[in-house]
């Protein structure tokens, strides 16, 4: 009964982790998931995915999810 | 359609080249050939660059890239697809992206390869970070979207 948590970028170098694996008992939405794994308030500009879909933080999620969190992207070319 | 995420440095050209001699069922339907190639400059803002690393999300970057290029083929009269994207550490001079679309008309192979590279970059979880002589930063996105 867990859910997966991932950070990218400058938000897993401010926790100092890339990946953690919380229990999903008492979970509802994204921000929950942030809220236990990360333990610092939930940066403004953050981008978050449930189940690699780009999601609000209100989104419902549920056991075995995949919860990631990171910064806007920078992909491409200029 | 083809998507490819690579770590090493590629040569756009010939990969362009490749795939569309491996795809015998294009010859004669396209007219245009549209390529875009992004490359690594030696400058950003004012600083010299010594390197960058590209890090993604492997797999929601494969599914946002693929669901792009549905789009694209969606919307345009379009033939074929070819994206390749790098990621870890690249060089000045190294191709960051290509994106290559065939279709029976230019209008519509412009069209398509203009809006893959748009929305490859506001939508695919890459992010970049520069080694610059004052060290190591984080590239902040152009605009949000």
């Amino acid at each position: 009964m867990s859910i997966t948590v991932r950070f990218f970028a400058s938000i897993r170098e401010k926790l100092g982790k890339e990946q953690d694996i919380i229990e999903s008992k008492g979970i509802t939405c994204a921000a929950d998931v942030w809220n236990r794994s990360a333990r610092i308030p939930l940066p403004g500009n953050t981008l978050v995915a449930v189940n690699m879909e780009y999601a609000r933080p209100d989104q419902p999620v549920r056991d075995g999810d995949e919860v990631a969190f990171f910064p806007p992207v920078t992909g491409g070319a200029r | 359609m083809k998507i490819l995420l690579v770590a090493e440095a590629f040569d756009p050209w010939r990969e362009v080249e490749r795939y569309q001699s491996g795809q015998p069922g294009l010859a004669g339907k396209f007219g245009a050939t549209a390529v875009f190639v992004g490359t690594l400059r030696d400058f950003n803002r004012g600083n010299e660059v010594q390197s960058m690393t590209l890090e993604h999300y492997a797999p929601m970057t494969r599914r946002h890239l693929e669901r792009v290029a549905e789009e694209a083929s969606a919307r345009w009269p379009i033939e074929d697809v070819l994206v390749i994207h790098r990621y870890g550490e690249l060089r000045p001079n190294d191709p960051i992206v290509c994106v290559a679309v065939w279709a029976a008309h230019r209008d519509a192979a412009f069209d398509a390869c203009r809006y893959l590279i748009d929305e490859l970059k506001t939508r695919a979880p890459f992010w970049k970070q520069e080694l610059t002589p004052q060290g190591r930063r984080w590239v902040a996105p152009e605009k949000t979207k």
